[in-house]
């Protein structure tokens, strides 16, 4: 049906037909028109949309800047402490609730409460507890990224091949060997694709800390550039913080594909290595 | 403390009863621990502080006036976020080029961190409600556009079949096949949209210090009245695990499978 619908459309019937890459194109030079036109027109408030061409100057001075490393340095060790923190905990408290139903049945209405709130309104509680520092930042990554690899670790486990568990039970394992052995591997793609979503809350979080208090970092420099009203350079801050967080995207994505492979070749279908042969 | 609750389940106690004792059991810890001096009282209030901190936070502050400027910008934002994203997720679906070529952007738009932009709003829209809306418009939309498109694409097609067999307009079909069928797909976007609409609002009243709830936050921490600082983020929790809870109920009883 969708097919019949493009070939009657008049733009299929002439030579020149759209693709998707060339509607793409055609957007992004219709935006970049636009917002130079914005630009010159002088309508909005002085360098309020300042020219591309000032922004990309703006980036270029920010990544030529030794400033700029000493603040992304601190911004990248903030999300490192916090992920590694928030993920830690997230997969062991997965792991304790998906082997409990009942402790799972208590505490996951809490969970998912607290999980559907903005959590940076905590910020004032971690502030009392951890002062403006980077701690408070690197304790806001942790709070933020803990709850989507606990939701995704507690649903990984649930969705362990049963057979697999009972092969390890009348191997008579101990719990320690049955979440090294049995659980983990079983898991890994489940926890990967929660330690995605959390890596891009902990980025997120972190900088909104930075914002809000900070005397360091990525999210601090911004908050100088607005005070300032220094708006090429705000724009170009904004457009290296979007790179950095879909750049640490695309490195998790990588590693989903390559677990993904792993499991593919595999042949198990659930990650658990040569134990479900068996 | 999974053998606790383990020999707690043996007992009979049903979960949500334990789920509570749980967290008054944790909220007498921290009460003693602060009275004992464990935990300083100008870092963490104690739990029996916080909660009487609301009464007078509402007297105060007017707590649910409050809760209704927020609330009022979450619905502004989220009926924007309908009139703009159902046209623009039939367009996706009428063209498919469109959708094909803007599907991808729109997932990694919802992933970007939105929030982040806000100084780019207050350059120039200005520090007002405007913002707010038009801040929580953008998470807001973007889901209802993909699932929008989404609802029309998975049409059963016996129901459109049904409709050629009676000869329908294309108008018809779409009014009293298409859409009906996607009403379920269109209500799982306005979900997800209210959530970050509302996290959004709050995150941005607490962030420029205006509007509503989250203003409270950050002018309570402001104050240095931690009780209040407390007392003000528990009704935050409060008031998302409302919305949270109704959402899902309003879900089921529209999806009634």
């Amino acid at each position: 049906m969708a097919e019949a619908r493009v070939i009657d459309h008049p733009a299929a019937r002439a030579a020149f037909a759209w693709t998707p890459n060339r509607v793409r194109l055609a957007t992004v030079i219709v935006a970049f028109l636009i917002w130079e036109g914005l630009s010159w027109s002088g309508l909005f408030y002085r360098d309020v949309v300042p020219s591309t061409f000032a922004v990309v100057r703006a980036v270029y001075a920010e990544i030529v800047s030794a400033e700029f490393y000493h603040h992304f340095l601190i911004t990248f060790g903030e999300v490192g402490v916090g992920f590694v923190v928030g993920s830690l905990f997230g997969i062991s408290a997965g792991i304790l609730l998906g082997t409990h139903p009942f402790l799972r049945a208590a505490a996951e209405p809490y969970i998912n409460a607290i999980g559907s709130t903005p959590k940076v309104i905590f910020l004032p509680i971690l502030f009392l507890m951890f002062g403006i520092g980077v701690e408070s930042k690197m304790a806001k990554g942790a709070l933020s990224g803990f709850f989507p690899t606990v939701l995704s670790a507690t649903s990984g486990i649930l969705m362990i091949n049963p057979v697999l568990i009972r092969v390890g039970e009348s191997f008579n394992l101990t719990r320690r060997k049955m979440i090294s052995m049995i659980y983990l591997p079983a898991m890994v793609n489940p926890i990967i694709v929660g330690l995605r979503l959390g890596l891009a809350i902990v980025i997120i979080s972190v900088l909104i800390a930075e914002l809000k208090f900070s005397q360091a970092g990525l999210g601090f420099q911004l908050a100088q550039y607005y005070e300032a009203f220094h708006i090429a350079p705000m724009y170009a801050m904004i457009i290296i913080i979007f790179a950095f967080a879909a750049l640490a995207n695309w490195g998790m994505t990588v590693l989903q594909d390559r677990a993904n492979r792993y499991r593919n070749i595999d042949g198990t279908g659930s990650g658990a290595g040569s134990l479900s042969v068996t | 403390m999974a053998s606790v609750a383990q020999t707690i389940g043996r007992i009979g106690m049903s979960p949500v009863i334990a789920g509570i004792v749980g967290v008054v059991v944790l909220a007498a810890i921290l009460e003693v621990a602060v009275i004992v001096g464990l935990v300083p009282q100008i870092v963490v209030a104690r739990p029996s502080d916080a909660i009487a901190a609301i009464l007078p936070l509402q007297h105060d502050m007017d707590l649910v006036g409050n809760f209704l400027i927020t609330f009022g910008m979450t619905f502004a934002a989220i009926a924007l976020a309908i009139l703009v994203g159902v046209p623009l997720g039939y367009l996706l679906y009428r063209y498919e080029v469109l959708g094909v070529a803007y599907e991808g952007w729109l997932a990694a738009a919802f992933a970007a961190p939105i929030v982040l932009l806000y100084p780019l709003f207050l350059v120039i829209i200005g520090r007002s409600h405007l913002t707010l809306v038009a801040m929580a418009f953008i998470p807001g939309v973007i889901p209802i556009i993909i699932q929008t498109r989404q609802g029309l694409l998975s049409t059963p097609r016996t129901l459109v079949n049904v409709g050629r067999s009676f000869n329908v307009s294309e108008r018809v079909m779409f009014w009293q096949i298409m859409l009906p069928a996607a009403v379920p797909n269109i209500f799982t976007g306005m979900r997800i949209g209210v959530m970050y609409a509302l996290v959004t609002v709050v995150a941005i009243e607490y962030l420029i210090d205006f509007g509503g709830l989250g203003r409270i936050v950050s002018e309570m921490y402001f104050r240095f009245n931690v009780p209040g600082t407390y007392a003000s983020i528990l009704f935050v929790v409060l008031v998302s695990i409302l919305f949270y809870a109704s959402l899902g109920r309003i879900e089921r009883w529209l999806r009634p499978v």
